[in-house]
């Protein structure tokens, strides 16, 4: 009697196993899983593919991921040695911004990874283009096309001129998703050598100062300024937010002399810096 | 305490007694140190007190043993040996049962009305650890006992009216009860406008609006066992605090328990009495009626708790030993929304009591020995297990902003001890005690987080690494009854080690706008609390006398500053004239010069008051129709003043003049 009910049950067992290890063979591990595509960039061979987390570019810090797709076989290239540079035509010169190299993403087969920080926007989003510059077996490929590049709703890029005369980028990495704690802050720092040139500017200091001026310019503690890691050439920090809201990150940079090259502490007099991040959680 | 005799303690005034039927009761057993306030209307002589309707808040308040701190009209919170509710165990019937509001808006009880309730126990310092550790003393607030009386069905109504404030009560009691059943079903609603101080100031956001119901239910099993349940809905909305920059739209409490009773004479345990409960509160503060404030905001509490406690009680030899297992579960969570005058801006959130999960165990036992017909000696002891965890991940990060390195729990274990000896001869009595008490810091007190303080204008934080706050107590209690004069001293000392108090961080920002900085809960090494209060009266003749009571209250920290609501030097005298229908009272009461407030904990100087009372009552019949009526006016003289215990310094009610009908149809 028990083993009429307990047959079909064995059946069903072996059924689902068999078909789980026949699905396992056949699994592609999706290598872009949770990025969403920006833009392709193509030529006659190959299209580049290129991925973030919102699927848009806007100004600030924007990682980034690329594809090479093979246009005739379709598959993608595991091979490659990949450069980028973006430009902002202005109506009288061009630019360029700060970027990264361009790395395999760890643990990934086709996925290549960078950075690019975009320092300014038109409002209607033009004005930027990127190069993607690659080379496979020895063979060198290039491929241009405007871009989107649209202007964050809070401040997180700022670019100005220091009391030595140089010009600076500071750029909010860290925290993506702030919360109501201890957060690591993380922030790129680059100085504008010419208007191609944008190479990281190291050990030097950033004080921060959190305010949330609609709460009477409200601060918190045991936030830490911001110092220089050779890892990943940013500078890190501690930043403490006691609640959700609009927060202005009053900033100071010092350099290697510890002399103030830009921002104002906070008095009863000054509310914020001039040197400022905002963030809005 | 089975033995003991309850101790009926004039609602009017101090403690003493003036009719003589009462005083052989009082004679009988003047040394217990607990205090018994009846305000079930229906066993109350209604001499005794001076409105039928009162508030529990104004009986605790005529306690001589409590303080009532006031924020505003309603839900004052009690203070006795100058420790306010964090030093207390306050209770119902046993219940744990805490406030939802992180500022204290919402003392427990207030989630009660004296409809619900047949007395209220107040033990003084480590006396009052029966259902919970404390160092100040215990209040709980007992519900009606089972009542099998085959009384069938009584009805009972009250009216009050208060000219100040335009305050009316209306209460409606319904009782039936046979031998195995009996069902009591009490419903009472108050309304008040804002009250005005003397003369003639009205205070703005005085004004409150609360209804509260009840039944309660029994059945009897059998000879010695009965199952009892009982549910108290109570709501209050529009409740303004004029003492604070915020009012509260709702505070609202479901109060449900069933409980088992068992009672034999002949078995080794004479009774177990066993409780099962669960309360939830919902607290919403509110600034909407507010025309000027620096920023609105949302501030709502929940606070959930479960508990159970079972009650034996034994009776061998010459003891008399109560044994007491108990434990509960709190959850207290509180949240605060800031909607910015910027309105591109986003609204600012925190959690101001980040999920705070409390769990507790304890025992408790107490044993009476009786050396011989004079002498007493009586011994408890608590033992307790005590654990915080914040729930909330969010709630933790945000303290961990403060605290980094703390965890999500913490344990504690809490012990307290008493012992008092008590000896009768003749007319003199006299009552040694002395006690040992811990207590955990308050959810407030451990995590609070940016939790504004109006008093002293500051933003507190919590500390969850405070250590357990440790009282080393004496006590002393005497009277002498001659002939038809009577005195009495009474007086508690209290060495208080890990003394909890708000400190000032310089480096910290306060979030509150206006604030004039941040205090961070942290611990004096010491604070010394000392308080005595001499009582004495007199009968001239059956119908009338006289009696008067002062006190003297001390308090100082390890830093030589003087504590926060310490209470002046304070008096008061009565002239009482009563037969067994009718009765006046003549009241004089005040508080001298508040000489050693407290600057440093930003307290100012509370000047001298005194204020003059004249109360009536009289009891007639209709038929069978029994009616009390209880007149009077409060404040005769309209004296604008203000108490050491009013936040603020907010004053209190000018002249009032009022009158309470009750109508009892047997």
């Amino acid at each position: 009697m028990k083993f009429k009910y307990i047959l079909p049950i064995l059946f069903i067992a072996i059924l689902v196993t068999s078909c789980s290890s026949d699905n396992d063979d056949d699994i592609i591990i999706n290598e872009i899983e949770g990025l969403i595509k920006v833009q392709d960039l193509s030529n006659s061979t190959h299209t580049i593919e290129l991925y973030n987390a919102t699927g848009t570019f806007k100004t600030g810090y924007n990682a980034i991921s690329i594809r090479i797709k093979d246009n005739t076989s379709n598959s993608y290239m595991e091979n490659a040695t990949v450069s980028w540079n973006p430009i902002m035509q202005m109506p009288t010169m061009q630019h360029s911004c700060p970027k990264s190299t361009i790395t395999k993403a760890s643990g990934k087969d086709t996925v290549y990874e960078g950075f690019i920080v975009y320092q300014m926007a038109n409002l209607d989003g033009s004005g930027w283009s990127l190069t993607v510059n690659y080379s496979i077996n020895g063979v060198e490929y290039t491929t241009t096309d405007t871009i989107t590049v649209m202007q964050n709703a809070k401040q997180n890029v700022t670019s100005f001129m220091g009391t030595d005369g140089s010009r600076y980028i500071i750029s909010l990495v860290e925290p993506k998703t702030p919360k109501i704690a201890i957060n690591n802050m993380t922030v790129g720092l680059y100085k504008m050598e010419t208007m191609m040139s944008f190479p990281v500017v190291e050990n030097y200091k950033i004080t921060l100062d959190p305010r949330m001026p609609g709460m009477g310019n409200h601060s918190s503690p045991n936030n830490t300024d911001l110092t220089f890691k050779a890892e990943d050439a940013m500078y890190h920090g501690n930043l403490s937010l006691t609640m959700t809201g609009y927060w202005v990150l009053n900033l100071k940079l010092l350099n290697t002399q510890n002399e103030v090259l830009k921002g104002e502490d906070i008095t009863t007099e000054i509310a914020q810096s001039s040197l400022y991040l905002e963030i809005e959680f | 305490m089975k033995k003991y005799i309850i101790l009926v303690v004039s609602i009017l005034f101090t403690g003493l007694t003036f009719a003589q039927d009462i005083e052989n009761n009082i004679k009988k057993d003047t040394t217990s140190l607990d205090e018994i306030i009846v305000v079930g209307r229906r066993k109350l002589s209604n001499y005794r007190q001076n409105k039928i309707v009162s508030s529990i808040d104004d009986f605790l308040e005529n306690s001589n043993k409590i303080t009532m701190i006031k924020r505003g009209n309603y839900a004052w919170e009690a203070s006795i040996n100058n420790m306010n509710s964090n030093r207390l165990s306050i209770t119902i019937d046993g219940m744990q049962i805490f406030g939802a509001c992180t500022d204290k808006m919402d003392p427990i009880t207030s989630y009660v009305d004296v409809s619900n309730l047949e007395k209220v126990s107040v033990g003084s310092g480590q006396e009052g650890t029966e259902n919970g550790h404390c160092l100040g003393g215990g209040i709980d607030l007992q519900l009606p006992q089972s009542t099998f009386y085959d009384s069938g069905l009584k009805t009972n109504i009250d009216l009050g009216y208060e000219s100040n404030g335009n305050y009316k009560t209306t209460g409606l009691d319904i009782e039936y009860s046979n031998t195995k059943f009996y069902l009591n079903a009490d419903g009472i609603y108050r309304k008040s406008d804002n009250y005005k101080a003397g003369e003639n100031k009205e205070i703005l956001y005085s004004q409150f609006e609360k209804y509260n119901i009840s039944l309660q239910s029994g059945f009897k099993l059998n000879e010695h066992e009965s199952i009892d349940a009982n549910v108290i809905y109570d709501k209050a909305t529009d409740i303004g605090y004029p003492a604070l920059p915020m009012d509260v739209s709702l505070a609202e409490a479901l109060i449900t328990s069933i409980t088992h009773n068992y009672t034999n004479d002949s078995t080794f345990i004479k009774s177990l009495v066993t409780k099962v409960y669960f309360n939830t509160i919902t607290h919403i503060m509110d600034d909407s009626k507010r025309p000027d404030v620096p920023i609105r905001m949302d501030m709502p509490g929940w606070s959930d708790t479960y508990g159970f406690y079972s009650k034996a009680s034994v009776r061998a030899n010459k003891h008399d030993v109560t044994f007491n297992i108990n434990g509960y579960y709190n959850r207290s969570l509180a949240e605060m929304t800031m909607y910015p005058n910027d309105s591109n801006q986003p609204a600012m959130f925190m959690y101001t009591w980040p999920d705070v999960r409390t769990l507790y165990t304890g025992v408790y036992a107490k044993d009476s020995y009786s050396l011989n017909t004079h002498e007493t000696l009586s011994t408890s002891l608590r033992f307790g297990f005590h654990k915080n965890r914040i729930a909330k991940e969010t709630g933790l990060e945000s303290l961990q902003i403060f605290y980094p390195e703390i965890s999500d729990s913490k344990s504690r274990l809490l012990t307290s001890f008493s012992s008092n000896y008590e000896i009768k001869k003749n007319a003199l009595d006299i009552t040694l005690g002395l006690g040992y008490g811990e207590r955990a810091p308050t959810v407030s007190e451990g995590y609070g987080f940016f939790l504004f303080n109006s008093f002293d204008n500051y933003d507190y934080i919590g500390n969850p690494t405070l250590r357990n706050e440790k009282a080393v107590e004496a006590n002393f209690k005497t009277n002498y009854h001659f002939k038809k004069f009577h005195i009495g001293i009474e007086s508690s000392y209290f060495h208080i080690m890990d003394y909890i108090i708000g400190e000032i961080d310089a480096t910290l920002s306060p979030m509150t706008i206006g604030a004039n900085g941040v205090q961070v809960y942290t611990a004096l090494n010491s604070a010394t609390i000392f308080d005595v209060y001499l009582n004495s009266s007199y009968q001239f003749s059956k119908t009338f006398s006289v009696n008067g009571t002062v006190g003297y209250n001390y308090g100082k920290g390890s830093n030589n500053e003087p504590l926060p609501l310490i209470k002046p030097f304070s008096y008061l005298a009565e002239i009482n004239y009563s037969t067994p229908r009718f009765n006046a009272a003549i009241q004089l009461e005040g508080n001298g010069n508040q000489s050693k407030y407290s600057s440093f904990y930003g307290e100012d100087e509370t000047p001298q008051y005194a204020i003059l009372n004249l109360n009536f009552g009289n009891i007639f019949y209709i038929k069978e129709h029994k009616v009390v009526l209880k007149y009077g006016i409060e404040n005769l003289l309209d004296t604008y003043y203000s108490t050491y215990a009013d936040w603020n310094n907010i004053p209190r009610q000018g002249r009032n003049m009022y009158i309470n009908l009750s109508y009892l149809i047997p």
